[in-house]
C-alpha cells in the first residue's frame, strides 16, 4: 500500500503496462526528458529508454499518424496529446483514421492505441486549454472513451485501455492531478465499461464523471442533510457505457441527475437521459435533471470560470429546486 | 521609414521599456496570486516585437501566439486594458473572457492571439486575403516561435502565402526552446529559414538583441509585401529570460546561456547604444521611469478593478 497522487498514478500505470509488453511505445511532446508538462510521465524515459519513450515536435498530426501506423503494424502505442483541446488539431487522425480503420478494412487491422490527454477546467487557462471534450470522442463510432476520477482508476483503467485491442481516448483531469489516495501494491488491472456506485442512496441517482465525481459526492452529503438520499455513480468510461448500473439504480431511486463539465448541447448526459427516458420511463418519478456548464466556450477570469463549471452548490441547488 | 532619427529611436526605447515593465509587473502579480492562469512572458524578446511593429502602420494586422503581451503593446495596445484582461477583470480588453493567451486589441491592429501553437499563422493569411480583396494595402504579420515551425499549419500557410503572393510577413521568434526542450529535439533542420525557402519565400535572419536590425528587416519585408511582391519570412534570434511559463524554474536551461543572453538583453543594449549616440543620461533614465510608473498605475487599477459580472460568461457566444 502506498499513497499516490493522480499525477503519479499516470506514470505508474504506463510503467506497469510497458513492463508487461516490451513492444509498447509511448510518444508525446516533452513527455520523455521533461517528464510531461503536468509531470505525469516522470521516470519513464529512464526506465524504458529513448526507443520506447519518445519526445516529439509540436506536430500533433504526425504524433497520432505515427501511433496509428505503428499500431496497425504490430507496435501498440500510448500517445499523449498535451491538452485535450488540441485533439482538434489532429482530428482527422482521431475521427477518420484511428476510429474507422478497423471497420473500413472489415477487421483486417487493429489499432491498439491509447490517446492520453489532459482534460477539463479549473486552472483559469481560458477557452483553448480548459475544455471537457470527451463528447467529441464519444460521438464517433470506433473510439472508446475513458475518464478516471481517482488514482487507482487511473492505473486500472490505463491497463484496461492498453490491453484493449481498440483505440481508447483516455482523459486525465487537470484539476484532479493533486488528489491522493492509498493504492495497493502490485499490478492493478480494471475493466472498461464498468461504472462504480460510490454511494448508495434511495431517492435520486446522480451520475458523474471525472472532476464532477468528487463534487457529486460532496453534493450528496449536503443533500443528505436536507433529507434527500442520493446514490452516486462514477461512470468511469463513456464508451462502452455501463447502462445496467445506471438503469438498475434509477429503477430503485426513480430520479436521475447527470453532472457534466461539458457544455450543454450533446453532452453525454443527454445520451443517458435518452436511455433512461426510454428504458426506465415507468420508473421515473420526476423529470431528469442535467447539470452542465452552459453552452459556452470557457472564460479565463476566475469568477467567470467558477460561475460556469458545475459546483457543489450548483448541484445541490439545482436538485433541490427541481424537487417537486 | 527605415532610418529613424534620434528622437524616433528614443521612442522605440520607451516602447521596449513599457513592455519590459509590463511583463515584470505581470510576473510580480502572478507571484502574489493577483494574476493566475498560464502566463508566458516575452521578457528578452522586446527587440523583436518593437522592431517589427515599428515598421507597421497602425492599420496593419498582427496575429499573436501564446506569448504575445509584447506584440500587443508594440502594436499600440492600451496597457490598462491589457493588464486588466490578464488579471481577469471587467475592464480588460475582452472583459476577462480571453485571458493572457487570448488577448486582442483590434483597434490598433492587434487582431487576436491564440493558445494553439501554429494556429495563428493561417489567420494572418486570411487578413492578407482581405487586403488583396479590398485593395486596402494593409500588411499582415504572424508572430510564432521555433516550436511552431514543426506544425502542419505553418507549412500549409507558407505554401499558400507564396502561391497567392499574399502580403504577409512571417516572424519566427527563435528562442531556441519550445517549452522544456531545445530546438535540436524538434528538428534536424539547422536554419528555420529553410522552411520558407523551399516555398520560394525570401528570408532573413536577424539578431533579436538588436532592435534596429530587426526593424530594418521588417521595413523591407513590409515594403515588399505592400508593393504586392508577396510574403517574407524573418527569423529573429531571441531569448526568453524567464521560464516557459510563470512558475517554470527553467532547470533544463544552462545557466551560462542565460548569462550570455542577459548580456545581449535588447533593452539594455539599445539603451547603451543610445547613450553612445549622445542621448542625455536623464532622457534615457526617464524612459524607464515613465514606463515603470505607467505600468504601476495600470497594475494598481487592474488589481483594484472588479471582476466581470458573472452574466458576462454567457454573452458573445453568438452575434445574434
Ligand atoms: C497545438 C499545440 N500543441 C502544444 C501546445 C503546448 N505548448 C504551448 S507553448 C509550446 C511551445 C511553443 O514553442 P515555440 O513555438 O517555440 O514558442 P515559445 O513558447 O518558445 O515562445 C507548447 C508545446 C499548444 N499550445 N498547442
Amino acid at each position: 500500500m502506498a499513497e499516490l497522487s493522480y499525477r503519479d498514478a499516470v506514470s505508474r500505470g504506463i510503467a506497469q503496462e510497458m513492463r508487461r509488453d516490451p513492444n509498447l511505445v509511448f510518444l508525446g511532446e516533452d513527455v520523455a526528458a521533461a517528464g510531461g508538462v503536468f509531470k505525469t510521465t516522470v521516470g519513464l524515459l529512464d526506465e524504458f529508454g529513448p526507443i520506447r519513450v519518445r519526445d516529439t515536435p509540436i506536430s500533433e498530426q504526425a504524433i497520432l499518424g505515427a501511433a496509428a501506423g505503428a499500431a496497425m503494424t504490430g507496435v501498440p502505442v500510448i500517445a499523449e496529446i498535451m491538452f485535450s483541446d488540441f485533439l482538434a488539431v489532429c482530428f482527422d487522425l482521431v475521427a477518420n483514421e484511428i476510429a474507422k480503420l478497423r471497420y473500413m478494412t472489415d477487421g483486417q487491422v487493429s489499432l491498439p492505441i491509447v490517446i492520453r490527454t489532459a482534460n477539463g477546467a479549473g486552472s483559469r487557462f481560458g477557452a483553448q486549454h480548459s475544455q471537457s471534450v470527451e463528447n467529441w470522442c464519444m460521438m464517433i463510432p470506433g473510439l472508446k472513451v475513458v475518464a478516471p476520477s481517482t488514482p487507482e482508476d487511473v492505473i486500472g483503467l490505463m491497463a484496461a485501455s492498453v490491453r484493449d485491442p481498440d483505440p481508447v481516448v483516455f482523459f486525465e483531469h487537470k484539476s484532479l492531478m493533486a488528489t491522493k489516495a492509498t493504492i495497493p501494491d502490485g499490478e492493478i488491472v480494471d475493466e472498461l465499461g464498468k461504472a462504480r456506485t460510490l454511494r448508495a442512496g434511495t431517492d435520486i441517482t446522480i451520475v458523474a464523471l471525472a472532476l464532477m465525481v468528487p463534487r457529486a459526492m460532496a453534493a450528496a452529503d449536503r443533500l443528505a442533510e436536507q433529507g434527500i438520499s442520493a446514490e452516486v455513480i462514477d461512470l468511469r468510461t463513456l464508451v462502452p457505457l455501463d447502462t445496467r448500473t445506471i438503469l438498475h439504480s434509477v429503477e430503485r431511486t426513480g430520479r436521475l441527475a447527470t453532472v457534466e463539465e461539458n457544455p450543454r448541447l450533446c453532452g453525454w448526459g443527454a445520451e443517458i437521459a435518452s436511455l433512461v427516458a426510454h428504458e426506465a420511463f415507468w420508473n421515473l418519478d420526476a423529470p431528469i435533471v442535467r447539470i452542465t456548464t452552459p453552452h459556452i466556450p470557457l472564460p479565463a477570469a476566475n469568477n467567470l470560470e467558477d460561475a460556469t463549471i458545475p459546483s457543489v452548490d450548483k448541484i445541490v441547488d439545482t436538485i433541490v429546486s427541481e424537487w417537486a | 521609414m527605415s532610418e529613424l532619427d534620434l528622437a524616433g529611436r528614443v521612442e522605440l526605447l520607451e516602447r521596449m521599456w513599457l513592455i519590459r515593465a509590463f511583463e515584470e509587473k505581470v510576473s510580480e502579480l502572478f507571484a502574489r496570486g493577483q494574476v493566475v492562469g498560464l502566463i508566458h512572458l516575452g521578457i528578452g524578446s522586446e527587440g523583436s516585437a518593437v522592431g517589427v511593429c515599428s515598421a507597421l502602420r497602425s492599420d496593419d494586422y498582427v496575429f499573436g501566439n501564446h506569448r504575445s503581451h509584447a506584440h500587443a503593446i508594440a502594436k499600440g495596445a492600451d496597457v490598462d486594458r491589457l493588464m486588466a484582461e490578464i488579471a481577469g477583470k471587467a475592464s480588460g480588453y475582452c472583459k476577462g473572457k480571453g485571458g493572457s493567451m487570448h488577448i486582442a486589441a483590434p483597434e490598433v491592429g492587434f487582431v487576436t492571439a491564440t493558445g494553439v501553437v501554429g494556429g495563428n499563422v493561417a489567420l494572418a493569411l486570411g487578413a492578407a486575403l482581405t487586403s488583396v480583396t479590398t485593395q486596402d494595402n494593409r500588411v499582415s504579420v504572424a508572430f510564432f516561435g521555433d516550436g511552431a515551425g514543426q506544425s502542419g499549419s505553418l507549412h500549409e500557410s507558407l505554401n499558400l502565402a507564396a502561391l497567392w503572393k499574399l502580403p504577409v510577413v512571417f516572424v519566427c521568434e527563435n528562442n531556441g526552446y519550445a517549452e522544456f526542450s531545445p530546438l535540436s529535439a524538434h528538428t534536424v533542420v539547422e536554419r528555420l529559414t529553410d522552411y520558407a525557402s523551399v516555398y520560394s519565400i525570401p528570408t532573413v535572419t536577424v539578431d533579436g538583441g538588436d532592435v534596429m536590425e530587426v526593424r530594418r528587416a521588417a521595413v523591407s519585408a513590409v515594403a515588399r509585401a505592400r508593393a504586392g511582391e508577396g510574403p517574407m519570412f524573418i527569423e529573429v534570434l531571441t531569448h526568453r529570460l524567464r521560464g516557459h511559463y510563470e512558475g517554470d524554474p527553467a532547470a533544463y536551461r544552462e545557466l551560462s546561456e542565460r548569462e550570455e543572453w542577459t548580456v545581449r538583453d535588447p533593452v539594455a543594449r539599445f539603451r547603451a547604444e543610445l547613450e553612445g549616440a549622445g542621448v542625455a543620461a536623464d532622457t534615457i533614465a526617464a524612459t524607464e521611469a515613465a514606463a515603470r510608473s505607467r505600468i504601476a498605475s495600470a497594475a494598481e487599477s487592474a488589481v483594484a478593478a472588479p471582476g466581470p459580472d458573472p452574466e458576462e460568461a454567457t454573452t458573445d457566444v453568438y452575434a445574434v
